[in-house]
């Protein structure tokens, strides 16, 4: 299993720190006939907007696409859930035949006169795309009769990678902003952007912001209101967290309202603080807000530390594969991973591009392997090799992690215990441990041989 | 709030499905293919379709899924897809070495109208298909059926592909488990191996989705019937069917393409549709049924006489699959109980009439449903509390919002482990199914009593 053959085309997807010149082929779409952890336009799109709790989000297309992003996602809402319910036009064969445009307005009608959502957004599928229906102009249409902004996403499957799901999502989104009053909206007033309130990190890093003096006008788009959406633009400072998901976004806010945007990242205790920093530092007339970051960051960092010594203590020298969605996740990931004393042997992701895999093999040791568009065959036949203990990755890589005989800790959106933040920093310490140095792995073979080999 | 949002006014709609019961037939196909032994299924169409596939499959048997992709691209989707499945089929022979590859089609690539046979023609003309190594493929639009309508196609397509007549009759017997779990898989061939029977079994995912720890990865676990099995099933004396809507077009399309008769039976749930199974098994194969069956019988008759006190007459509300809910209908019935929501995702005009006639004896009024959806269900529910649900995963949202006792059965389960280890089918199934329904009733019982009527004893 660890003599696997990799493609002639995709071996320039594949580096070993150390080995060779720097050259990793990325942004590319996968291979015809590879087992690619990856997904589609549309799931870009759904991902992105799907935390928007009050609007209407009504699938157009055939049943599946409604069906498998049902609820899947723990994307908390702290009043309206609309967002949790699946509705899809169900488009059959006589629609593919004659259209679909029909049945997209009376489902709009219909559900907007049921669940008074404040906005509706309508996903074109794959086979839209193909059919040809004119989605605009029905949202339009609907958009006119019913008083509701009404948006089309043009998220058809095919039509590129998941980033450019997030590009349509984004794109969508900017339709709505600029639409609100921004009256009242203070001088130290941010966005908090790509934070999609998983297990409810949002709302811890709100909170952060709102102890040191600064107003969060929208999140975008954990927790989500239209309205706070609609009135974002007021905001003077857009603070952007991963990396593909919503930067398009705030480079049109950029363009459009002339707000400035930080990247940042809330995974582990070093970004969480620079986090914190840089924002403060961005409103620096106001050295109340530096003076209140320092007490936060200090506190909150005296709070967690004896726990995380301790955590440290135990997962020494144990080493870790990362596999995730963008890349900007994984550079937090490794950071995270060492401040617990854990080696990072394997970094990859799904979406990376050729800025992301420089920092990514500058933060690494040597002879760590780093992968873009990984397969599952890569991916275990590099565990094993490297002999890693852990396993950080989304719902495909957990039974693989678990086949292997190793630990696996989730940081996609099927986590369900906040691990932003400072408090997020000791739940990410406590899963790892917990799942590292479970007893059950005496029973896998893997282990069980090297006992028996002493 | 999530909850809430289900309005006990029934209106009616046309063109918009809330909730749904169902979802596509490609994920049906992944499902069988993964019954045959090394095999890789491949979605032919768009990345996200077979992400969210394996994605889903994965949460619901807890293992490695495996499956490639076409890939598709905007230029695919103008010119056709010949050239991404060519290339992929050259890729998965190279890196993943699979026996098989069984090509399902999507919304997308039927649209296009891409003809999988000819592109298999010309890969043979191109020498892309190495020697020894074999292809298949169903026809899966998601706009026509559900998934089980995918799970029958790809069935079928295993007969069209391989089935072969060899000019005489083996004494041995097909059987065609229908979409149902591995354990369930591994409890029928357990069925007939305590006969004596010679069978093949197909599809056949038990220990592929329910495969050991060993340390390692394999991207073909050992399960699963073989091509030569398949071969095979076109000299079998005869072929057993369970589900009409998930086994029947395999059974029937063996029957013409090779002559061999097939018995298409209810899936063996609960008492009596065990008996037919069994019975069935019997006569083909010119068999005795062992003693060891008929204890099993006698136990599980044994724990029904002893919980039937506790099941006269209460309602119940079912969702699910065509083929689940008839058995179930029946098992329930024949227990006393009253299934009075049945609701079913699948459009088939036969099982309304199924389940009415399954119910007539009742003395109760039933709602049922086929291509309804879980809002439907629920509203039912509202309009008409029961005191059992039995249901996908999904169903766990009506529970919490009516406060009624649940219990999982069918697909997706998504928040649960066991359902691919023990098996609901056949005598023992049937037992572990009624263990399931007595907890439910009794630990709703001793939560709602009393300090003082809180009981030790049942």
């Amino acid at each position: 299993m660890t003599n696997i053959p990799i493609l002639k085309e995709r071996e320039k997807q594949i580096y070993h720190k150390g080995e060779g010149v720097f050259d990793l082929t990325c942004d590319t779409k996968s291979l015809a006939g590879s087992v690619s952890q990856r997904a589609c336009v549309f799931c870009g799109s759904r991902v992105v907007l799907y935390p928007i709790a009050d609007a209407l989000h009504l699938i157009h297309g055939p049943i599946g696409c409604a069906s498998y992003t049902w609820d899947i996602r723990g994307a908390l809402s702290s009043g309206p859930e609309l967002h949790r319910m699946s509705f899809s036009t169900d488009l059959r064969e006589r629609d593919i035949i004659f259209g679909g445009e029909k049945k997209l307005y009376a489902s709009l009608v219909q559900l907007i006169d049921t669940y008074r959502p404040n906005a509706a957004f309508v996903y074109c599928t794959c086979i839209i795309g193909i059919i040809g229906d004119d989605v605009d102009s029905v949202c339009k249409r609907v958009t006119e009769e019913k008083g509701i902004p009404v948006l089309p996403v043009h998220s058809e499957g095919f039509k590129g990678t998941k980033k450019d799901g997030y590009k349509a999502a984004c794109e969508s989104l900017s339709m709505l902003v600029g639409t609100g009053s921004i009256e009242n909206i203070g001088k130290y007033a941010i966005n908090i952007m790509g934070e999609f309130n998983i297990a409810g990190e949002a709302w811890t890093i709100k909170e952060y912001y709102e102890n040191m003096g600064i107003e969060v006008v929208s999140v975008f788009t954990g927790d989500g209101r239209v309205e706070n959406i609609k009135r974002s633009h007021g905001a003077s400072l857009n603070v952007v967290q991963c990396s593909g998901s919503i930067l398009r976004l705030a480079q049109i806010m950029e363009e459009k309202y002339g707000i400035p945007y930080i990247r940042v990242s809330y995974f582990g205790i070093e970004d969480m603080s620079k986090a914190l920093y840089d924002v403060a530092a961005h409103f620096k007339d106001n050295i109340g807000i530096m003076k209140k970051t320092k007490e936060i960051v200090k506190n909150e960092i005296d709070a967690i530390y004896p726990d995380l010594v301790r955590y440290k203590k135990a997962l020494s020298g144990k080493k870790a594969a990362i596999y995730v969605g963008g890349a900007f996740k994984a550079f937090s990931m490794i950071k995270a991973l060492r401040s617990l004393g854990i080696d990072v042997v394997l970094a990859g992701s799904q979406t990376g591009n050729k800025d992301d895999y420089e920092v990514l093999r500058n933060m690494c040791d040597e002879g760590t392997v780093i992968l873009d568009d990984a397969n599952p065959l890569e991916l275990s036949k590099y565990c094993i090799e490297k002999s890693a203990d852990l396993f950080v990755g989304g719902v495909k890589e957990r039974p693989i992690a678990y086949k292997l005989g190793i630990g696996f800790c989730d940081h996609n959106h099927e986590r369900k215990i906040s691990l932003a933040g400072y408090s997020g920093m000791i739940n990410l310490a406590k899963e790892v441990y917990s799942s590292v140095l479970s007893p059950v792995w005496q029973f896998a073979p893997k282990k069980h041989n090297a006992e028996m080999m002493k | 709030m999530l909850l809430r949002h289900t309005s006990k006014e029934i209106v009616e709609r046309k063109s918009l499905i809330v909730n749904p019961a169902k979802t596509c037939q490609p994920i049906g196909a992944m499902y069988a293919s993964l019954g045959i032994h090394g095999c890789l299924p491949h979605s032919h169409g768009s990345q996200g379709c077979y992400a969210y596939h394996r994605s889903t499959l994965t949460r619901h048997y807890k293992e490695p899924v495996m499956a490639a992709t076409s890939s598709f691209t905007e230029g695919a989707s103008v010119f056709g897809g010949q050239a991404n499945l060519l290339q992929a089929m050259d890729n998965i022979f190279t890196i993943y070495d699979p026996d098989v590859i069984a090509v399902h089609t999507t919304c997308l690539s039927e649209t296009i109208g891409d003809d999988v046979p000819q592109i298999f023609g010309k890969a043979k003309t191109d020498g892309k298909i190495p020697e020894g190594k074999h292809v298949l493929h169903a026809s899966t639009p998601s706009y026509v059926g559900t998934h089980v309508t995918g799970f029958a196609n790809m069935t079928k397509a295993m007969v069209d592909y391989f089935a072969k007549q060899n000019g005489h009759k083996e004494n041995r017997i097909n059987i065609i488990p229908g979409w149902v779990e591995p354990s369930d898989m591994k409890e029928i061939k357990r069925i007939a191996g305590e006969l004596g029977i010679d069978f093949i079994m197909f599809p056949d995912t038990d220990n592929v989705l329910n495969s050991p720890q060993t340390g390692k990865f394999e991207m073909y676990p050992k399960g699963g019937v073989t091509i030569d099995e398949l071969i095979s099933t076109g000299s079998s004396s005869g072929t057993v069917a369970l589900g009409e809507l998930a086994s029947g077009p395999a059974a029937r399309a063996l029957d013409s393409k090779c002559k061999v008769p097939c018995k298409i039976l209810d899936l063996p749930v609960g008492i009596k549709a065990t008996d037919r199974f069994v019975d069935t098994l019997r006569k083909m194969a010119g068999v005795n049924v062992p003693e060891s069956i008929n204890i099993e019988r006698g136990q599980l008759v044994d724990i029904v006489t002893d919980m039937q006190a506790y099941f006269y007459h209460k309602k119940v509300a079912l969702v699910g699959d065509p083929d689940q809910l008839i058995a179930l209908t029946e098992f329930l019935v024949s227990i006393d109980m009253m299934p009075i929501h049945i609701l079913t995702g699948t459009k088939d005009k036969k099982f309304e009439k199924k389940i009415l006639s399954l119910t007539e004896e009742m003395p109760h009024d039933v709602n049922v449903k086929s291509g309804g959806d879980m809002y439907l269900f629920h509203q039912w529910v509202k309009n008409e509390p029961v005191d059992l649900l039995i249901g996908n995963t999904y169903v766990k949202y009506i529970a919490r919002d009516e406060d009624i006792p649940f219990i999982r059965y069918g697909f997706p389960i998504l928040d649960r482990i066991g359902h691919s280890y023990f098996p609901m089918v056949c005598y023992r199934g049937a037992m572990r199914f009624l263990e399931k329904i007595l907890d439910a009733l009794m630990n709703r019982i001793d939560r709602d009593s009393s300090e003082i009527a809180f009981d030790l004893v049942m």
